[in-house]
């Protein structure tokens, strides 16, 4: 696609001893299908149950035991990649990858290799200020996930906890088309948000519902791609960051001092900050991939697919650009309210009640902020789509002003209510009564005579009166209407 | 009490339903029997309570008049099987103990409609072999010994234990399976007959794998008729095997007697093998004669690819059998030989628990799968497959109903006798029956004559592909015209 012809901003690059250096990075993501039941078996795919609670006789193991493809799985992996404008091929191949370890009861895992259910897509992903890039995917392809080993139990001995043998993953391969770990970054956000907004992965990546293998290499611009270091396994995004960050000035350095890269497998260790060796391209284990003969080629009828595409929801860049377009936010706030599909419908919800501009400040601003200020998820709000719409109809209908209009937010959040009543039974209505302020207007400038004098050398001083009269009227009174009083009566 | 296991399968039937004698009764003749024949070491585990148990429930079945297909009927199950509650170990050291809490489709199936279990029969390891002799039970000894002769003769294999406990009246009828002639050629060396079904026909769930693109489950009986019951009661459709076929299964019992008048019998000139023995190749001529003399039409045909058959079979089921093996790591059930560590413990694990034969096709599998190697071998046996399946479609759409055969080159050879021979000479113990497998076609052993020194020889019939019932009504009027005579001297 893009990957040898793009040139990136040279503030992608990275500064060395020797001049300028290109980060080339590609990712393997693997996402948790949402199922209720595993890949080839029907055991459950709850998380936190007790240790080995979630196992059948196929993910044991047990001799004889068979896998039967769950159709679910494969609905998800077609619309995953519906959302990311794939080729979806009707018929794909599932094949044995051998390994020994105790994690991997069969001695080998399921999963697709020469021919993935998904095919070649692409993901848009927008990196601020009007800057976005075309990321290619390679593929999706279908696999089991492993158990989980546990060595930290026993000074002696190591567990396995099958609950997780045989969920199922969508391996969504990327082609290296990254050039810094904020593009990775962003890249990985926005098929977060793609996979979260279809329902075929939660994203949730402190269950390791979604994790990342990074392929990091450095060159010269324009170079040929050098050498890549696979880094296994890393689970947050802002990890995925410091992994390539580290990883490439590692790669840098070696490369400065005259030395080479090894091929090899990496890991990341947040705490120290430094990406570690696994195994040399040498220690690669031979997979001895084959057509696994217990299952046949996955069939998919053409009208199956059809009939998923147009079920698919909105998806995030359609949703953003109808946002730009019908509510004439900005760009920034269009991303922003679809990065979730629950917060975008909130916002729809709050839009519905008055000035959609409004709508978006309040819904970024103050609502997203307080729930990420208290790490709330936007269906556990305090505060309803429907009472924060109605505080905005208040606000623009000039029944309250901006300043009450936070005292009514706080109220909303920690009390509750109609913010109607509310502003009617607290009397919180703005005063709008031009003999009221009037009144206060003339308190004030008859009490402040040498302000007023200086008002009339520099009329930016009218808003020190418009501040005292507001303060003098509990901030009832209406801003605008303050302004316009004072000026008239200052005479400037 | 002899008498009792005279009867045939659809004799006792009658006598059951007629209560001339109970299911218990002739249960406990079989139980007799079975210790009086140890000897033949073709059970490798009795199971005479879970016997008794099952007959007396039978018998109130009967009672009430609720009889099952099998119901009442002692049988012997194949220790590839996996028995609920009855030990299981594909007559493998690795499997040691292992009592699985489930039981296999067919054997489930056979249970339901009234069968009575008399215990585990003896195989090779894991199914790998052609004399039974990788067992680590031991060698099941043929019941047929050559005339004058005290030499002890193998049973064939894999279902080695099948073949010698129907021919020796240890058990009415018995489950074997057919990976690449183990139930075809043991049937032939002990003059019984073995049904291979057609691959998906009986439910591989709960069977031990082998090679799982080849591996069949089918009977072995003393005629055809019980063969024909045996299979009935063993087909059909299993959710839990995705290889297994949505499809009716016939009344095969009534193809018995059915005219083969005008039917198409193809001679094919490839298995004129060199080196055949005058006497199979009389055997089959008269074979040929008699079903000419039913009014068949016996044509020559051609199989050209025959010769690849072999070679590629010891590439295909090495292959999966390497894989399919490797869940036996020691971690979760049978054999566990502790390690410093875990490689450790797999690698004396393994080593402790697979015979030589079993280790050399783990190895030969790896082997053909591995970089490097996978598209010379591998890749080209399943061309060679494809071309093996083609010549078959080819046959059968010139009109050919069923392929006459030899079963096996030769009659059975005594124990140890090849203990010098290579792995590949004992291979050639297949080279009639591999290409059934390959191609998965359903084929049947039947005696037909015997050997200048009284041993049993068999023809083989192979069909089209879920026509079993050509098979049936074919290998029927063989058994006639061959006039019996297949049942051993009683010497042990």
């Amino acid at each position: 696609m893009n990957a040898p012809s793009r040139v990136p901003a040279s503030s992608k690059l990275i500064p060395g001893a020797t001049g300028d250096w290109e980060v080339v990075i590609g990712m393997e993501i693997h996402a948790q299908v949402t199922s209720e039941a595993k890949l080839f078996s029907g055991s459950s795919t709850g998380f936190g149950a007790p240790p080995n609670s979630h196992v059948s006789l196929v993910d044991a193991a047990m001799p004889g035991m068979l896998p039967v493809l769950n159709h679910e799985c494969v609905r998800q992996a077609i619309r995953s990649g519906l959302a990311i404008n794939a080729q979806i091929n009707l018929v794909s191949t599932f094949d044995r990858k051998n390994y020994f370890y105790p994690d991997l009861p069969q001695g080998y895992q399921i999963s697709q290799y020469k021919s993935p259910i998904v095919g070649e897509g692409e993901v848009t992903v927008d990196l601020g200020e009007g800057e976005s890039i075309v990321v290619g995917v390679e593929r999706i392809h279908l696999e089991q996930d492993a158990g989980k080993s546990i060595h930290d139990q026993d000074p002696k001995l190591s567990f396995v906890d099958l609950n997780r043998s045989g969920v199922a993953l969508m391996e969504i391969v990327s082609k290296p088309d990254l050039r810094s770990s904020e593009e990775a970054k962003a890249y990985v956000t926005k098929l977060r948000t793609i996979l979260r907004y279809i329902g075929a992965c939660d994203g949730d990546m402190d269950k390791g519902n979604l994790r990342a293998d990074v392929n990091v290499s450095v060159r010269k611009p324009g170079a040929p791609l050098g050498t890549r270091c696979e880094i296994k396994n890393v689970n947050s995004i802002r990890f995925i960051g410091q992994a390539i960050e580290i990883e490439a000035r590692r790669q840098i350095e070696i490369l400065e001092d005259g030395g080479t890269i090894d091929q090899e497998t990496r890991l990341f260790d947040p705490s120290k900050g430094e990406t570690r060796s696994m195994r040399s391209k040498e220690e690669a284990h031979d997979y001895r991939y084959f057509p696994d003969p217990d299952l046949l080629p996955l069939k998919i009828a053409q009208a199956e697919v059809d009939e998923l595409r147009a079920a698919l929801p909105e998806l995030p860049d359609a949703k953003k650009t109808r946002f730009i377009a019908d509510y004439g936010v900005t760009p920034y706030d269009a991303m922003v309210l679809t990065l979730e599909r629950e917060s975008a419908d909130f916002f729809e919800a709050v839009a519905k009640h008055g000035d959609p501009k409004l709508a978006a400040n309040w819904t970024i601003n103050e609502l997203f902020g307080r729930l990420n200020k208290q790490g709330l998820a936007i269906e556990a709000s305090p505060v309803s789509a429907a009472q924060l719409g109605g505080l905005i109809s208040l606000v623009s209908e000039g029944v309250i002003s901006g300043k009450i209009a936070k005292d009514l937010f706080e109220i909303l959040w920690t009390e509750g209510g109609d913010p109607r009543e509310l502003v009617e039974s607290r009397g919180l209505r703005q005063v709008t009564d031009v003999g009221a302020i009037e009144k206060v207007c003339d308190e004030v400038i008859a009490a402040n005579p040498e302000k007023v004098a200086q008002a009339k050398a520099k009329p930016t001083l009218i808003g020190w009166f418009v501040g005292q009269v507001m303060k003098a009227s509990g901030g009832k009174a209406n801003p605008q209407a303050v302004n316009d009083l004072l000026k008239r009566k200052l005479e400037i | 009490m002899s008498d009792l296991l005279d009867f045939t399968f659809a004799d006792a039937r009658k006598k059951l339903a007629a209560k001339d004698f109970s299911a218990v009764e002739l249960t406990q003749a079989y139980l007799d029997a079975l210790e009086a024949g140890r000897g033949l070491n073709a059970y490798v585990l009795e199971t005479p309570e879970v016997a008794l148990e099952r007959a007396a429930a039978s018998d109130q079945r009967i009672a009430r008049g609720e009889a099952g297909a099998l119901e009442g009927l002692p049988l012997g199950v194949k220790d590839l099987f996996c028995t609920e509650g009855v030990r299981t170990t594909a007559c493998s050291k690795i499997l040691d103990g292992f009592t699985p809490p489930y039981e296999s489709f067919v054997t489930e199936k056979m249970r339901a409609a009234g069968a009575v279990m008399l215990g585990k029969l003896n195989n090779d390891e894991f199914a790998m072999g052609s004399s039974n002799e990788s067992s680590c039970f031991g060698t099941p000894v043929n019941p047929w010994r050559k005339t004058g002769s005290e030499a002890a003769l193998v049973a064939g294999g894999s279902s080695g234990g099948s073949a010698a406990a129907v021919a020796a009246r240890l058990c009415l009828g018995a489950t074997a399976t057919d990976t690449g002639g183990s139930i075809r050629q043991p049937a032939a060396f002990t003059g019984t007959v073995g049904i291979k079904p057609t691959y998906g026909r009986c439910s591989r769930w709960g069977v031990v794998a082998f090679a799982s693109s080849l591996d069949q489950a089918g009977p072995i009986a003393r005629d055809v008729r019980d063969a024909a019951i045996l299979l009935g009661a063993m087909s059909g459709h299993d959710p839990r095997d995705s290889t297994s076929v949505e499809r009716e299964v016939p009344d095969f019992e009534a193809a018995v007697g059915r005219s083969v008048k005008g039917l198409r019998i193809g001679l094919p000139k490839e298995y004129r093998v060199d080196g055949m023995p005058a006497e199979i190749e009389a055997l089959w001529e008269q074979g040929a004669a008699w079903l000419r003399a039913a009014g068949a039409e016996v044509v020559e045909v051609s199989l050209p690819h025959t010769k690849y058959a072999l070679p590629a079979y010891y590439i295909v089921a090495p292959a999966e059998a390497s894989s399919n093996l490797a869940r036996y790591d020691g971690v979760r059930y049978g054999l566990r030989v502790p390690g410093r560590d875990v490689v450790e413990m797999y690698e004396k694990t393994r080593a402790a628990g697979f015979g030589d034969e079993v280790r050399r096709r783990i190895m030969i599998g790896t082997y053909v799968l591995s970089a490097g190697y996978y598209d010379a071998y591998y890749v080209r046996a399943q061309k060679v497959r494809t071309l093996i399946k083609r010549d078959f479609e080819t046959v059968f759409a010139d009109g050919v109903d069923a392929i006459l055969t030899p079963a096996t080159p030769s009659a059975a050879f005594g124990i140890g006798e090849n203990a010098n021979a290579s792995p590949v000479e004992m291979y050639l113990n297949d080279v009639f029956t591999v290409t059934v497998n390959m191609a998965g076609l359903p084929g049947v052993a039947v005696p037909a004559g015997k050997s200048a020194d009284g041993l049993p020889l068999a023809l083989q019939l192979i069909g089209r592909p879920f026509d079993e019932e050509t098979l049936v009504s074919t290998a029927a009027v063989i058994e006639d015209a061959a006039g019996g005579g297949f049942t051993p001297e009683r010497w042990w």
